[in-house]
């Protein structure tokens, strides 16, 4: 999902700096908040930024189409910490890519950004507030958000690139098609790998420190004692 | 081993199964891609480097180079494993802590 530096023209370039600006500037905010009111959560927030440092750097081969791509790791923290804070530990990930491993680029930040900090996170969040409306099982709405947060980041890059350089014979939805086969289509079974791993992660989280998870509103204390007791 | 064990670890098994299947179907791919490359032909590339090489196709070409691009793939490699690295120390760190908390309670 890295829009390398200088591969867009620098009027999306201002463009996305511009919409993603006020998502991190709200991020901010909350996490200040977070660190200042609730210290216990820390850990859980380090863990959290950690995965996504873990997760995007592991560039993986993906079956369906022979070439490999990384997972954005962005689910565990948009279940916890929601979407906008996930934005601002999205950020730091992607400017250490952008300065170290000319991975992505500083003009393509405010993309880069959007589709994987905004986008991705913000949609698997409503994924998750519709799960636990419907009362879903709380290891199958992670593993759908963190699958949606995934695969939702390719697309949007997709879109990124297909409205910055629209195909002359179709326009849009042509050049769509073409970003979509080599971002969305390649993801999907690393989506698929990355909901089950955070699931599985979710489980030793509820085992070690539930009393966070209760504080941070993700799970009531009766779906822990339920939880606990079906992995005892 | 009883069905309440292997309910226990369901989480733990699905993800093996998942890993095990993704590597199956990868040796296939694999062997299916290198018997029909060309040549000098790469394979399993970064989609990345891909969608960069869709938008020069375009004709266009980027108006600005990053500061510092690793020389080597080697160099880029151990950059993104340090990368790795710090994630997996951090996560090891706190599941570590949260463990020896659990086991030793009194002396927080």
């Amino acid at each position: 999902m890295h829009i390398m530096e200088g591969f867009l023209p620098w009027q999306w370039c201002v463009f996305w700096y511009l919409v993603s600006a006020p998502f991190i500037a709200y991020g901010i905010h909350l996490l200040n908040r977070q660190v200042k009111e609730n210290r216990e959560t820390l850990s859980l927030l380090a863990v959290s930024g950690a995965f996504i440092f873990l997760l995007s750097s592991l560039k993986m081969p993906s079956p369906v189409v022979g070439s490999c791509s990384h997972p954005t790791g962005t689910g565990l923290s948009t279940v916890l910490f929601g979407p906008f804070i996930t934005c601002v530990l999205s950020l730091i990930v992607l400017i250490f890519q952008a300065l170290f491993m000319a991975h992505g680029g500083i003009t393509t930040l405010g993309a880069n950004v959007f589709s994987m900090g905004i986008a991705g996170p913000l949609l698997g969040y409503a994924v998750y507030r519709l799960g636990k409306a419907v009362n879903l099982n709380i290891f199958v709405n992670i593993f759908l958000v963190t699958f949606v947060a995934d695969l939702f980041t390719y697309v949007v890059t997709s879109i990124e690139l297909a409205a910055a350089f629209p195909a002359t014979h179709g326009g849009f939805l042509i050049s769509f098609a073409t970003f979509f086969a080599i971002y969305a289509i390649t993801q999907v079974p690393l989506a698929i790998l990355e909901g089950v791993l955070i699931a599985m992660v979710f489980k030793y989280i509820v085992q070690s420190r539930a009393d966070i998870l209760v504080k941070l509103k993700v799970l009531t204390p009766e779906q822990v004692a339920k939880i606990m007791e079906s992995f005892a | 081993m009883n069905f309440k064990t292997l309910m226990k670890y369901k989480l733990e098994i699905i993800f093996a199964v998942v890993i095990v299947v993704f590597a199956v179907v990868f040796l296939i791919q694999n062997a299916n891609i290198q018997a029909t490359a060309k040549p000098g032909q790469e394979t399993w590339q970064g989609s990345d480097d891909m969608g960069s090489a869709a938008i020069e196709a375009t004709g266009y070409t980027p108006w600005i180079q990053p500061l510092w691009t690793p020389p080597s793939t080697e160099v880029e490699s151990l950059l993104f494993s340090i990368q790795s690295g710090l994630g997996a120390l951090v996560i090891g760190y706190f599941f570590g802590y949260y463990r020896g908390k659990r086991e030793c309670p009194k002396s927080s």
